[in-house]
């Protein structure tokens, strides 16, 4: 049998490199300039919320009546509040409460539904059949109706309001997930692990979770924008997190109603940043859904 | 708004004083129209003598007479009370003991059934010594009530223990509506459903989450009262709705009051066309910081929270945003038994430098081991003024290291949470109807007021509050008030005031005859107003 070896020191062409974190952000971004602008949009929120204290020299929450409701100028780009307090410092720390909210209440929620949809199309039968009808419940109320009844039952606060975002963010992506896991309980690995006499656990855990990674990220970053949303909902309602601290739907519930004629900066810019906010998590988890799926890449 | 209406009457009034023409004549009321107002929330029961809100009052008090009442056109004059099913206001005999009452003759009920002291005679005794399974929410305000009798049909005596100087102006609270004797008679609770009195209207449509309507009661016992065809009460929670109600002139006004920057919006749309009248306002709201919950328990720490608040510096910033305006004590300020500025400075949480009063604050917390106090405020979740004057807390607090939560709630889980004792601190309010601070200030009793949620009892101040309502030398009450009030807010800072609220009424200009007053509870009978389109 004819054998062929390699030199020391020769390129083999067609064995494909890893790619490099750069080149994959690269890649994404040439092929996904929309996505790459949301992208653009949730680095720029992060870094605001890590680093707001560099950012700005107001304290978001004292008081200076000598500046009240001041118009924007060199001291107060986006101007003040009816406290006086300075907008863009509230705009920036205010971040900080959006994506603590957004993220932590995604994350969790989308990770419960991972875990619940893929034991549920792991178990199949009767269990899948009557956990799905569960979800159905749930799924039934429009997410602002659930957090508000969850609010409505726990209170108000940070911790109270990411309870009540994560809590119907579960079923939606359980639902996601377990589309996915139906297709990969088939496949001969599962069988083969199974066979074997792995554990349940063993099987979700190591061979079933890991590939149904895509959808997850996906769920996850569409989840983020649409709990900031709802947290925005919740504070804007005088359900959410309270005064003073810093977050975009409070900021809109102070100005919106009696300021939006005669201080509407006091309006506009917490709603921008909300808006800002759920377009680019959308944008970039819409563009990461095509980006995952290999049927749109093809 | 005031430059220009100074600027403007400058001239103005020395026209009028040149050409020898006086002040304008007070024009004759017309008659006719159907007046509609905006009301934010709708009464929970129909029963006066059981609610303490102004969503009974607004559209109820319309139906009822009271047996006397503040001058409806000089409203808070605490010497002037007028008869309404009375024919005069009577002298106190027996040493200051006794009141008698005649009563008007003729009167009748809207179902035409005549009034009479029996029906008196049951109100009261509904009000003052309810029966087992009946709430009466003013009974301690009448507690110096010994009896009540009616000796004959149109007379009706109430016996004092004490000669009391509280006793006329707590007579005079508009929600003491006069029943029916057959109707309480037949059913205690018939009023809390149901609604028939011998008031200026009648009770006509209620749509409920909607409105509540009355039409003139023609045998109305005020001679060619009132005025009004009809009234219509619109039930409208949001405060932008209201005010956009009576920009788009669906109704005339709102009786509660109004913040500083709806006011200015609306004269700034409707020019001549709204009229603005503002009071001091029998309201104030009151830090309360839970007394069994440490470290609230130390009175350093309590004075340290109330000396780190600027009131002087704090007032009239926030008389722009919200409905709060003058820094007072415990009793409605520029009332004779009020303390003066200079009284009021010598306390703690009023003193004129600010700087020093939060020195002594964080001196008090080091000695109290506090430095890094934390707590939460449990708050009513209402913007005006609650987690507006909440947030400024907050941010006074902070000034001396003190780092502070806000907890806003709905209206019931909060009372619910200050009833079972679970928060560090709550702010709560004091609002009373006719100024009447010997009764008013019982709410600083500690727990024997009943509606003070501050966890505390203090002998002291009980023997001082008796002895002020015993009283009748107003010299000697003033100098029993300033102790009460120094032991309440200084020495012991049971509770600490922020600012005493600010009422201001924007109201259609055709809308006449109606004068603010320094309660939402008073002169809402609507007999002596008139409308001029």
């Amino acid at each position: 049998m004819a054998t062929e070896t390699v030199s020391p020191g020769t390129i083999v062409e067609d064995i494909p490199r890893k790619p490099t974190l750069l080149g994959t952000i690269g890649s994404f971004c040439r092929g996904n300039p929309l996505g790459a602008f949301g992208g653009f949009i949730v680095v720029t929120m992060c870094v605001m919320a890590i680093f707001a204290p560099l950012l700005t020299s107001y304290d978001p929450t004292a008081n200076d009546f000598g500046a009240m409701l001041a118009a924007p100028d060199w001291e107060h780009w986006l101007g003040t509040d009816q406290f006086g307090r300075d907008l863009l410092s509230r705009i920036i720390y205010g971040a900080r409460t959006a994506l603590l909210v957004g993220f932590v209440s995604s994350f969790i929620g989308c990770f419960l539904g991972l875990i619940l949809g893929v034991t549920s199309a792991y178990f199949g039968g009767r269990f899948d059949l009557l956990f799905q009808r569960v979800m159905d419940v749930f799924m039934a109320f429009p997410l602002i109706i659930l957090a508000l009844a969850v609010v409505a039952i726990f209170g108000t606060g940070v911790t109270n309001v990411i309870i009540a975002i994560t809590i119907p963010v579960i079923p939606r992506a359980a639902r996601i997930v377990r589309a996915s896991a139906l297709a990969i309980r088939e496949m001969p690995y599962v069988d083969a692990a199974r066979a074997n006499g792995f554990s349940n656990s063993r099987i979700i855990f190591r061979h079933m979770m890991p590939n149904v990674m895509a959808p997850f990220l996906i769920i996850l970053t569409a989840q983020v924008g649409q709990a900031i949303l709802i947290e925005a909902s919740l504070s804007y309602l005088g359900l959410g997190v309270q005064e003073p601290v810093p977050a975009w739907g409070l900021m809109l519930r102070g100005g919106a109603q009696e300021y939006a004629e005669s201080a509407p900066w006091v309006a506009i810019f917490p709603g921008l940043a909300i808006t800002l906010a759920v377009f680019g998590f959308n944008l970039f988890g819409d563009s990461l859904r095509d980006w995952l799926d290999p049927k749109m890449k093809t | 708004m005031k430059w220009k209406t100074s600027v403007l009457a400058i001239p103005l009034a020395a026209a009028f004083a040149v050409a020898g023409l006086g002040a304008p004549q007070a024009q004759e009321p017309k008659r006719g129209g159907v007046l509609k107002f905006v009301v934010p929330d709708e009464p929970p029961s129909f029963d006066g003598h059981r609610e303490t809100t102004f969503a009974l009052i607004h559209p109820i008090a319309p139906f009822y007479s009271v047996l006397i009442r503040p001058d409806p056109q000089d409203p808070d004059n605490p010497a002037k009370f007028q008869c309404d099913i009375c024919t005069e206001m009577p002298t106190a005999t027996d040493g200051g003991k006794t009141f008698t009452f005649k009563i008007r003759q003729g009167l009748k009920f809207h179902d035409g059934t005549p009034l009479t002291s029996a029906d008196v005679l049951a109100t009261f005794q509904r009000i003052i010594f309810p029966k087992e399974g009946i709430s009466s929410a003013r009974q301690a305000q009448l507690s110096m009530v010994e009896s009540v009798t009616a000796p004959d049909a149109d007379t009706i005596v109430f016996k004092l223990k004490h000669p009391s100087g509280a006793f006329i102006p707590a007579l005079a609270a508009p929600f003491h509506f006069i029943y029916s004797k057959a109707k309480l008679d037949a059913d205690p609770r018939w009023y809390e459903q149901n609604v028939m009195g011998s008031g200026p209207f009648v009770f006509d449509v209620r749509e409920a989450g909607a409105r509540i309507t009355g039409k003139r009661y023609d045998n109305y016992h005020h001679k060619g009262q009132p005025y009004l065809d009809g009234f219509e009460a619109i039930f409208a929670k949001t405060q932008t709705l209201r005010v956009q109600a009576i920009r788009g002139d669906q109704a005339a006004a709102e009786f509660r009051g109004l913040p500083p920057k709806s006011r200015d919006d609306l004269v700034a749309a409707l020019g001549k066309d709204i009229t603005v009248q503002e009071s001091d306002w029998n309201c104030l709201l009151i830090t309360s910081p839970n007394h069994e919950r440490k470290p609230f328990d130390d009175a350093r720490v309590r004075r340290a929270l109330t000396l780190a608040v600027d009131r002087w510096g704090g007032a009239e910033a926030l008389s722009k945003i919200a409905i709060v305006k003058t820094v007072g004590g415990i009793v409605f300020p520029n009332h004779p038994l009020a303390a003066t500025k200079d009284e009021l400075q010598k306390m703690a949480g009023y003193w004129p430098d600010i700087k020093k009063s939060r020195a002594e604050a964080r001196r008090l917390l080091k000695e109290a081991g506090q430095e890094n106090l934390k707590f939460t405020l449990a708050n009513r979740a209402v913007d005006q003024p609650y987690t507006i004057v909440g947030t400024w807390l907050i941010d006074q607090w902070k000034q001396i290291g003190v780092e502070v939560t806000q907890k806003a709630e709905a209206t019931g889980p909060f009372y619910a949470q200050l009833r079972s004792g679970n928060f560090d601190v709550a702010l709560d309010f004091n609002c009373q109807s006719v100024v009447n601070p010997l009764s008013d200030t019982s709410k600083f009793l500690g727990t024997k007021a009943g509606d003070q949620y501050g966890r505390y009892t203090n002998p002291k101040i009980e023997a001082i509050h008796d002895k002020m309502n015993q009283t009748a030398d107003v010299a000697e009450q003033r100098k029993l008030m300033r102790e009460f009030e120094r032991i309440v807010l200084d020495e012991e800072a049971h509770n600490s005031i922020s600012l005493w609220w600010y009422r201001i009424i924007p109201h259609r200009s055709y809308m006449k005859g109606w004068k603010v007053s320094s309660s939402h509870y008073i002169n809402n009978q609507l007999d002596v107003v008139w409308i001029d389109k």
